[in-house]
Order: structure tokens, then sequence, then C-alpha cells
């Protein structure tokens, strides 16, 4: 009951401050009008640069170049940065940016300074792909490179003097080459000069190439990666028939398999 | 001056009647002496005329190389030259001689058989006849008489009509029948018919591979194109298969192939680092060659078609070429260094009875034996530098040889004929190693390959 008596006494406290506040004021006397301006003959401003700056091609590849052209009007001095500097009002420069440039012209004249950008966008280009590793050569090269034919005497399967310093530097070849070519096996040929039969001569090259596989098995080569084949005087390296080419072709020598 | 060339002149008289007997003690090329034959240039009609260069080579060669007659050289025949039977003209008996002169000659009334048994010619024997072309066949008529007889009916030997395609070949074909029929009449087998297989290089450098030719080198021709080396080759007895060392696999291996299809056999062997020169039994149903066993290269035998395989010989040495005797199929020839130097030795099919052929001197090598099982003819060196090989013909029981060849480059890997009194070998006397045949007591050389180097010639049947 109290509450409502409250609300009605405010209600009207703010209607009677609402009536004085609305109560009429006097109105102000006018201001006075302004005074005439006074007419005078004065120059017109100077006029600011004008510029048109612009770089052909906008993007290049770095080593590329791009042509800064511009032409600026009302102005004094006149310089182009980064990198070009002071220019003529009308002009071109090849630039070579190396990374990607904003050049600002900036000119100054009487009507102030006016400055205008124009970007290239420099691309990089991909690097070259690394050289090719050196090829890895094959078992057959490199066997051939670095595993020598030994001789033999006429008839004879018998290891010489010469053979034997031969086969031992064979030894340690063949050995790094089979850890390199892992699973790989190197076929001894034993080859013959033309002299005794062509029958007979398939026994003897069968003969020198054991010989020396088993000389090479002393040595410490695995004789499981070591294969025999004989040819006999089938694949003669020369057909002379002399002393020197007759050594030549009483050998053995080393392939793939 | 005229003594020392009388000398000499009985020195090399006596020198070839050694040799002409040394040759008689080995084999045996005539049964008595030989006949003289003539054998004129054939002519044909028609379009078989194209081919009589061929017919009459082939006819004049075949005799000559059979070397059971001497050929009646035909610079001296007469001009007038039968065709036919009926070309010949008895002459018109003499009159009886008067008393006191020389007795009257018979009057010639054309061609006659004393035209040919009389000087220059002094034939015993002339070959006649004509060819012609008939429905598109080269059609030959051919005759032999025995122009001792004093009439026709008794001198002709026999006449017979052969057949052939109206080409060279044809030619050829009907030239070998005659020469075989004509052969025949003196216990001579005719090698019409046996082919030659040799190994050729003509197919490109570094490749070996099996040809055949025919004996007389005609009609040469591939048996294996491999592109590999192909060698050593051996022919069955039935002359149905060639076996040969061949590296197409990689390592060497024995293949075998048929002489009819030129496919390939089954044949199972061993693979080796060395497999080479095999050989047939007799009876064709097992194989010998030589291979690598236990580090050494041993011989072996085995069936046909690999299985089976024993080897023969046990020695820490080099053994190849293993040769079984035609005759007996219980011996076998071979080549072995267990005495050093390459060399002949004999030994029983199970390795048992080993005996050196050869003296020991030089290299001896290809051991080929005669078809009657009692001789070999092989290459040697004796008394020539290594690698200069000569053709032997050796009588295993007695080990009595005689040399066939003399120091003409190198000659090797000789092959009896079937009918046992030729031989083909190879020789490098005309420059690069050729094919060449001759008769056992080295006479009648002929040259049967030209094209490329070939060696290694194989006769067969």
């Amino acid at each position: 009951m109290s509450k409502r008596n409250i609300s009605v006494a405010m209600l009207a406290v703010s209607l009677f401050l609402v009536a004085a506040g609305c109560k009429k004021k006097a109105p102000p006397p006018p201001p006075p009008p302004p005074p005439k301006p006074e007419v005078k003959e004065v120059p017109p401003p100077p006029k600011a640069p004008g510029i048109s700056f612009s770089a052909e091609p906008s993007a290049i590849e770095r080593g590329q170049s791009a042509t800064l052209r511009w032409e600026v009007s009302d102005a004094t001095d006149i310089s182009v940065a980064p990198g070009v500097g002071s220019v003529a009002a009308r002009g071109s420069r090849q630039v070579y940016p190396t990374d990607t440039t904003t050049y600002t012209l900036t000119a100054k004249g009487p009507g102030g300074t006016t400055s205008r950008s124009a970007s290239v966008r420099v691309t990089v280009p991909p690097p070259p792909p690394p050289p090719p590793p050196p090829p890895k050569r094959s078992l057959s090269e490199v066997l051939a490179s670095e595993v020598q034919d030994a001789f033999f005497d006429y008839d004879k399967s018998d290891i010489r003097e010469d053979a034997r310093a031969t086969l031992s530097r064979n030894s340690d070849a063949i050995k790094r080459i089979l850890q390199e070519f892992t699973g790989a096996v190197v076929v001894i040929e034993g080859h013959c000069d033309e002299r005794g039969s062509a029958e007979y001569n398939l026994g003897l090259g069968d003969r020198r190439a054991t010989a020396a596989r088993d000389f090479l098995v002393q040595m410490g080569v695995s004789a499981d990666r070591l294969s025999t084949k004989s040819w006999g005087k089938e694949r003669p390296q020369c057909t002379e028939s002399n002393e020197d080419c007759w050594q030549r072709n009483r050998r053995v020598h080393f392939v793939a398999q | 001056m005229k003594r020392k060339s009388t000398l000499m002149c009985l020195c090399v008289l006596a020198g070839l009647l050694l040799a002409a007997q040394q040759s008689d003690v080995i084999i045996k090329i005539t049964k008595g002496e030989r006949a003289v034959i003539a054998l004129p240039d054939l002519r044909g009609a028609g379009e078989a005329q194209r081919f009589m260069d061929a017919f009459n080579q082939t006819l004049w060669n075949d005799i000559e190389s059979s070397g059971l007659f001497k050929m009646a050289p035909k610079s001296l025949y007469p001009l007038e030259v039968p065709q036919r039977p009926e070309d010949f003209r008895a002459p018109l008996a003499a009159p009886p001689a008067r008393k006191g002169q020389p007795p009257p000659s018979p009057r010639r009334l054309g061609p006659w058989l004393t035209d040919w048994s009389g000087p220059p010619v002094n034939a015993g024997y002339l070959a006649l006849g004509y060819a012609a072309d008939q429905a598109g066949q080269f059609v030959l008529r051919g005759w032999l008489f025995n122009v001792g007889q004093q009439d026709l009916t008794n001198a002709q030997v026999f006449g017979k009509i052969y057949l052939g395609s109206l080409d060279q070949e044809g030619a050829r074909k009907t030239a070998h029948e005659f020469a075989a029929d004509i052969l025949a009449q003196f216990g001579g087998a005719s090698l019409a018919g046996t082919k030659i297989y040799f190994v050729t290089e003509r197919t490109g450098r570094g490749i070996k591979e099996i040809w055949a030719m025919d004996h007389d080198g005609s009609n040469q021709r591939p048996v294996t194109s491999y592109k590999s080396v192909c060698t050593t080759p051996a022919v069955s007895p039935d002359g149905a298969t060639v076996a040969f060392t061949s590296y197409v696999g990689g390592n060497p291996a024995i293949l075998l192939h048929s002489t009819e299809t030129g496919r390939r056999l089954r044949f199972y062997g061993p693979v080796s680092s060395m497999v080479a020169t095999p050989d047939f039994t007799p009876d064709g149903q097992k194989i010998l060659f030589s291979f690598t066993i236990n580090d050494w290269p041993q011989i072996a035998i085995s069936n046909v078609d690999g299985s089976d395989l024993r080897r023969i010989s046990y020695v820490r040495t080099i053994e190849v070429e293993p040769k079984v005797n035609p005759k007996t199929g219980a011996q076998i020839a071979f080549v072995s260094g267990r005495g050093g130097p390459q060399q002949i030795y004999r030994m029983n099919l199970d390795g048992t009875d080993v005996r050196l052929l050869t003296s020991g001197e030089g290299q001896a090598s290809n051991p080929a034996w005669h078809p009657d099982g009692q001789h070999i003819a092989f290459a040697w060196t004796k008394g020539y530098a290594p690698g200069n090989f000569n053709i032997f013909v050796m009588d295993v029981a007695t080990r009595s040889y005689v040399q066939l060849t003399h120091g003409a480059g190198r000659n090797e890997n000789p092959s009896w004929a079937p009918d046992g009194r030729h031989l083909v070998f190879s020789s490098n006397r005309s420059g690069g190693p050729q094919i060449w045949t001759m008769l056992a007591d080295g006479t009648q050389l002929h040259q049967l390959t030209t094209q490329g180097r070939n060696t290694m010639p194989v006769w067969s049947k």
C-alpha cells in the first residue's frame, strides 16, 4: 500500500519538473552581417608536378631486366630510387633488380613534391637440379679396368711367376669388387693359342681357368663367388701366327657372369 | 751331270713307289689295276643343253674322285663321239690277205669301239649318252661300254634312263646317279646322297654354326643358327642326329639336333666349365663326350637323352675326343695329355687296357675310325712345328702308319666317307681353313668350301 503512494508522489514531482522546463525564453538579437570581401588580384598557386611512371614488365625472373618509363611535368628535381638517382623529366631505364623492388619516382617542383611508385616483382627461378651423381660402373667395367689377364706358357696351366704377381693383385681387387657388388660372381675364362687342336685346347683352357681359380681361393677370394669357363681357342684376342700373339692368347680373363 | 739326274729320277721313282706301297698297306683303294675310262662331254637337246656344264662337271668329278679309274684325257678323244649305241658302225670285215702283202685293214664306216680302245685313247671303258628336255623334265639316257669287246652286244655294260628336274639341281642329280651306276660295276660305293657336316664362321665374326653340304660341296646349308659358338660336331650312325658343343646358354653344353627337321632334341647333359667332343656308339643308343669333373676334363658316357651319366677315365689330366670303334663298339680312341703333350690312346669302353697309339712325338689329335674298325685317320705334328698338323692313317693293331698330307699348311679333323676310301678334312693350304676331300692315298684333292672359315668336317651317310 505505501509503495503505491511513493510512486504517485514521484510521478507528481516529475510532472512538475517537466512543466517548469517547458517555460518559454526571450529570443537573442540577430548577429551583424559579415563584412564585404576585399577584391584583390592574386597569382594562381603553382601546380603540383604531374607524373606518369611505370615498370614493364611488372614481373620478371631474377636475372632478367625490366624497363622503367616516366614522364614528369612541372618538376625541377626528379629522382628515382632505389639505385637510379636523378633523371631527366622524360626517359626510361633498364633495371636488373635481384629481388622484388618498388621503385619510387620523386618529383620536386614549385608546386610541391609528388611521388609515384612502380613495382617489379622478381620471381626466383627454381634452383638447377644437382649434377647427376657419377654413374655407378657396371661389374664388367670394373673388372675390365681393375682386374688383369694372367698369362701362361705353351701347353701349360701352371701359374707362372708373373702370373702369381698378377693374380695376387687381382685377388685384392676382386675381393674389393665382390664387396661392392654383393651377390655377383666373377667368371674366369681360360683361353689358348691356336697351335694345339681345338678339342684339346678346350680342355687346356679349362685347366688354366681352374688353376687361376685355385690360386685366387688360396688368396682368400670366396670360392662360391668364382666360376670357370673354357673357351679353348674359340675366342682369340688376335689371330696372327707369331709368339707375341700366341702369348696374348694364352691367358685367363675375368668377366662378369 | 746326266748320271746325277738319272740318279735323282731313280730316287724320286723309288720314293713314289714306296709311298704307293705304304698306302696300299694301309687302305686298299682299288682291287688290282685301275681301269681307264673315257668320259666325253654329253650334250643336251633343247632346254637341257643349258644344264650340261653342271652335268658333265659332276659326272667327271664323281668318277675321277672315286679313285677307281684312270681318266683318259679328253684331248685325245676322237672327233666323232657316239651319243647312243645306234651311232656305232661296225667296220666291214677286211678281204682275205693276198700272198706277199700285209693284211688289209677293215674298212671304217663310222664310230666304233676301237676308236676308244686303241691308241691314243687306250680306254677300257666309255660312258656315253645324251640329255633332253621332255615333258618339263631333264631326261638322261646313259650307257657304259666295255670298248675292249668285239661286238656291241657284249660291249654294252648297261644302259639306263635317268630323270631329274629341268634345272642344275636335276642335272647334277642324274649325273650322281649315272656315276653311281658306273661305280657300282667296279665295286665302288657311290658317295651321292652322303652329307658332310662342318663348322662355319661365314655368318658373322666370332660366330660358329653347324652347316651341312652334299659330298661334293654342293647345297651348303645351315643346320644351326644360334649366333653363338657351336663346335666339335658328331653325327649319329644312322645320320639322323647331329651332336655338338654350344655356348648358346653361356656355359658350354652338348646339344642334339635332328638332321631332318633341324629341331633340337632332348638331351639333359651336364653343364660345366668345359663340355665338348661328343660321339655316338654304333648302336646310336649312347653318347660319349669329355667334360670337366672334379676340375679335370674327363671322358664320360650317357644315354642319348643324357640319363645314366658315367665317368670312364680317372686320370688327373686333359682327356678329350672319345671316338668309339664303329665295328665293335667296345673300344675308344681318345686324346690325352697323360704322358705330356697331347697324344692318341686307345682303351676299352670301361676304361681298362689303355695303350698309347702314337709315338709320343709332337702333338696328335682328331682320331677318326675307318668303317672297318681297324684303322684310324688322325692329325699329327710329328716332324713339323707345333700346330702344323698333317693327316695320317694308322693300322691300330700294328701301329704302322702312313702320312697322307705333307706340310701343306695345317691339316686337321679327318673323317672317313661311308665308302671307306675317301677322307674329308680341313686345311688352310689355300689361305684360311677350308674343307677338302681326298682319296685315302692322299690323291684326288678337292676343295669343297670357299666362303668364310670352315673346319671340323664330319662325313655322314
